[in-house]
């Protein structure tokens, strides 16, 4: 018998009977989206992982979602896929805004080391445990997070050699437009 | 002794930087850094249409724009509830399985000039330069594409196309034999990529390794097959399967998916040829999908939906979904998240290559600095992918 997402819930519910389990309710929602308590990720991930009915050995990514205004406003989104059983499952964590703070998944599966950090270097989620929570994609003296929806696009100085400080000035409509503090570095 | 390797070097395929710890001439660390390319493509799409995204993918993995916009347009569909029709999905499969041939065309050529085998490069350039006009012709661009819209195609494929892709198809065969007699079994070659950065099948698995990397190392994971979009499952295709996991097994599985995609091609070819050299290739629900240009021009209703598409874009439902297509270097997904308005609120791009690049410490520690060159090139990275 083919694994369903909906067998995948249930034996999420038999064997956490404690975990409040929560479907993402939306028609336009594709996949079965089931949201899971912040403290009880590592858990849940090392049942679905080990499980022979299920065996989500891999995980395929772990990304970021800012839902600000709404409260609490992150998501991380774990999406996980059994090779065994040729099925992917989707968990999601809420994280509020003053402590965005969840525990780390590398022990369950490494692959996830670098999906956190990319995840921690967009949205200053915290990975508790993460063995190098450093930046990956963007320079390590970065200030802020973008891809939050209070960072805005664009207007950033690029550092060439150039155009440092004393040299060149933005446009006062453009710095008007940049709450960000940034520190243009010379070459 | 630590030694840095890249971002500007010849072999990382790229600006990779590798921090490298040695004792003599072994690898007891090392630590892949990136980011040297980002360019915010995922910020960005929340600024812009879906389809104006589509532009963007093309510049990840730039060796295969085609398989990019399918992923992006598949899960845009997925998002809105739509599918193309049998004709633009053929289309789609013969594009994207010549991508798939040129990406390996480029990673061979690139990887065996890394080695030491410069004859190869010449080889492989020479066929995906075939392909790269074959790109021309359909959409007038060689490497940046953008030809797949969300809905089908951008227009359709020009007269004559099909039969130039038949003399391509009937083609590569022979030429495939010709790169494997240059490496398969010669001796500096196997001794190079013999036993080389070995990957396990457990560790492919807990390191989230997709495409030829996973393959290689012996497990028969491949999308088409196993959840197959684009009417996959009507094709006759095998998936080939390394065993050793090392860089030999994953040259070979790449060698021989030319050889599958040549196979997977010519069906395709057949397909279209059955459903007519000219006719449907793009969806028609106006709701979503841009109508034909013919019907714009003599149809006032087609001009207001046009209209409306092209300034507004068009409003999927408030949902998220995610679609993975199997590029040539894995497991490509594109995550969308939608509050209803023509943008998308989050676009969460899984680039495969990011993923297999995690691999590389496993594969080169406790091996000699030499190998490293062997490993990087035998993963197949895209930098413009990983950092995005």
């Amino acid at each position: 018998m083919a694994l369903t997402p909906e067998r995948v819930e249930q034996r999420l519910r038999e064997r956490f009977p404690d975990v409040p389990f929560e479907r993402q309710e939306g028609a336009a929602v594709r996949d079965h989206t089931l949201y899971v308590p912040a403290e009880r990720i590592v858990d849940v991930c090392t049942f679905l992982r080990d499980d022979p009915e299920l065996a989500f050995a891999m995980l395929a990514w772990v990304g970021g979602v800012d839902l600000l205004p709404r409260q609490p406003r992150f998501e991380v989104v774990y999406h996980l896929l059994s090779i065994e059983h040729n099925r992917r499952a989707v968990l999601k964590v809420r994280l509020s805004d003053e402590a965005p703070r969840v525990a780390t998944v590398t022990g369950v599966w490494p692959t996830a080391n670098w999906h956190e950090r990319e995840t921690w270097d967009f949205y200053g989620i915290v990975f508790e445990g993460h063995p190098d929570l450093t930046r990956i994609l963007l320079p390590d003296d970065w200030q802020g997070w973008p891809l939050r929806k209070d960072s805005p696009l664009g207007y950033q100085e690029v550092s060439f050699t150039h155009n440092t400080p004393g040299r060149m000035k933005p446009a006062p409509d453009l710095t008007k437009l940049a709450p960000k503090k940034v520190k243009i570095r010379a070459h | 002794m630590t030694l840095n390797m890249g971002p500007q070097h010849p072999s990382t395929h790229g600006v990779l930087r590798v921090v490298l710890e040695l004792d003599g001439e072994t690898v007891v660390k090392a630590k892949p850094i990136i980011g040297y390319l980002h360019t915010g493509m995922e910020k960005q799409a929340e600024y812009k249409t879906y389809t104006q995204s589509i532009p963007q993918t093309d510049r990840m993995d730039y060796l295969s724009p085609m398989s990019n916009n399918l992923a992006l347009c598949l899960a845009a569909e997925k998002l809105v509830g739509i599918e193309a029709p049998a004709r633009a999905q053929a289309i789609r499969v013969l594009l994207t399985e010549l991508t798939r041939i040129s990406a390996h065309c480029v990673w061979l050529g690139t990887h065996a000039l890394d080695i030491g085998a410069m004859t190869v490069f010449f080889y492989c350039f020479r066929e995906r330069e075939k392909v790269l006009s074959i790109y021309d012709q359909v959409c007038g661009a060689r490497m940046t594409a953008s030809y797949f819209r969300v809905g089908g195609l951008s227009s359709d494929i020009p007269a004559g196309l099909l039969d130039r892709c038949q003399k391509f198809v009937d083609e590569m065969p022979g030429h495939t034999d010709e790169y494997e007699t240059l490496l398969s079994k010669n001796p500096i070659w196997l001794a190079r990529t013999k036993e080389v950065a070995p990957l396990s099948a457990k560790d492919a698995v807990a390191l989230g390794a997709t495409g030829p990397v996973l393959r290689g190392s012996g497990i028969s994971w491949d999308l088409r097959k196993a959840q197959p979009y684009c009417h996959y499952d009507r094709y006759d295709f095998d998936v080939p399967v390394g065993a050793a996991g090392d860089a030999f097994d994953r040259y070979m599985v790449r060698v021989q998916e030319i050889r599958q995609s040549t196979r997977i091609a010519g069906q395709a070819i057949q397909k279209i040829r059955e459903m007519g050299e000219r006719g449907e290739y793009r969806l028609r629900d106006f709701k979503y999908v841009v109508p034909p240009k013919e019907d714009v021009k003599t149809s006032m209703e087609a001009l207001i939906h046009h209209f409306k598409i092209v300034a507004h874009g068009f409003f999927p439902p408030v949902g998220e979904a995610y679609h993975a297509v199997e590029a040539p270097k894995g497991e490509l997904g594109f995550y969308f998240v939608s509050d209803g308005t023509p943008r998308p609120w989050r676009m969460k791009v899984r680039a495969p290559s990011f993923v297999n690049l995690q691999t590389l410490p496993t594969l080169i520690e406790g091996r000699l600095v030499a190998d490293v060159i062997t490993a990087i090139g035998s993963l197949d990275i895209v930098l413009g992918e990983i950092d995005r």
